[in-house]
């Protein structure tokens, strides 16, 4: 695999969950891509689900509202407002879904660096505890994850191993 | 199916960087109370604390040796720890590709228009 291309998940304090991800284009296309309906409604999302509603008001205090549609036609919504905009480098917003599948509201920072035209995004999300945090790392975008504990089952029998000390 | 409610022992147990670091301690072989205490700088009973909630999560399991009771690394929950990163990554790892395409598209479309200089791009 492409290592500095791996995406890397870490959670530096109880509350946060960091993802570090390399992109092989400016910063100024991949906050496009983070920031403009048309762009994003390509990428963000489950596999399998269409963003059926993506509304931007790229404004300080301005909403943004997202909406999902899966193959079964279940919808899943969320949105929120943003807090901080600077162009093509950061962009602060607050989340909360619909149906909330954890409590209370998180934040998200997006933060781009740019060099020799590769971008390293590095994105924050902030909860509101640490019991929080964990419950959302333990349900991965939670409905349409069947695959995902298929992979999951998969996973957990090759960390097993074949050692089996008595 | 795993039954995902044990993790929420074994997560609050992996929360504490003392816990981390006694894990990490076992990870190169069983160890006592007291051998634990020493390079920690703990007391005997700060460490059996530990090493209580380390169990209850079912990390670590403790010998029968009356005298030491050696706790030892159980591999399984942490391995379903990582595991849940793991597949939080990989869900997010699929996103990301596809945003990949995304960009590429959008660089290879600002090369055929012929790429201005960076300043005449705001909008």
């Amino acid at each position: 695999m492409n290592d500095a291309r791996t995406l890397q998940v870490t959670t530096p304090t109880d509350r946060e969950i960091v993802m570090t991800r390399v992109f092989a284009a400016p910063r100024r296309l991949v906050f496009d891509a983070w920031t403009k309906p048309e762009l994003l409604t390509r990428w963000l999302g489950a596999r399998d689900w269409s963003m059926a509603v993506c509304e931007i008001d790229l404004r300080v205090g301005g909403a943004y509202r997202f909406v999902w549609r899966g193959p079964d036609g279940t919808e899943m919504g969320m949105g929120g407002v943003y807090r901080e905009i600077v162009r093509p480098e950061r962009l602060v917003n607050t989340e909360t879904f619909d149906d909330p599948w954890y409590a209370g509201e998180a934040l998200d920072t997006l933060a781009l660096t740019e060099q020799g035209g590769t971008t390293t995004a590095t994105t924050t999300v902030l909860y509101e505890s640490r019991d929080v945090r964990d419950a959302v790392l333990k349900s991965p975008m939670d409905k349409g994850v069947a695959e995902g504990y298929d992979r999951l089952a998969e996973l957990l029998a090759s960390a097993e191993g074949p050692s089996e000390e008595g | 199916m795993i039954a995902p409610d044990h993790l929420d022992a074994t997560f609050a147990a992996l929360a504490d960087p003392t816990r981390r670091a006694i894990l990490a301690r076992l990870a190169s072989g069983e160890a006592s109370v007291m051998e634990l205490a020493e390079p920690f700088a703990m007391t005997q009973p700060a460490v059996s604390k530990h090493l209580k909630v380390l169990e209850r999560a079912g990390l670590i399991s403790r010998g029968r040796d009356r005298q030491r009771r050696p706790a030892r690394l159980e591999a399984r929950p942490l391995a379903e720890a990582t595991a849940w990163l793991e597949l939080y990554r990989q869900f997010w790892e699929d996103t990301y590709q596809r945003l990949d395409t995304l960009l590429d598209e959008l660089k290879a479309s600002e090369d055929g228009a012929g790429t201005r200089a960076d300043g005449g791009r705001d909008r």
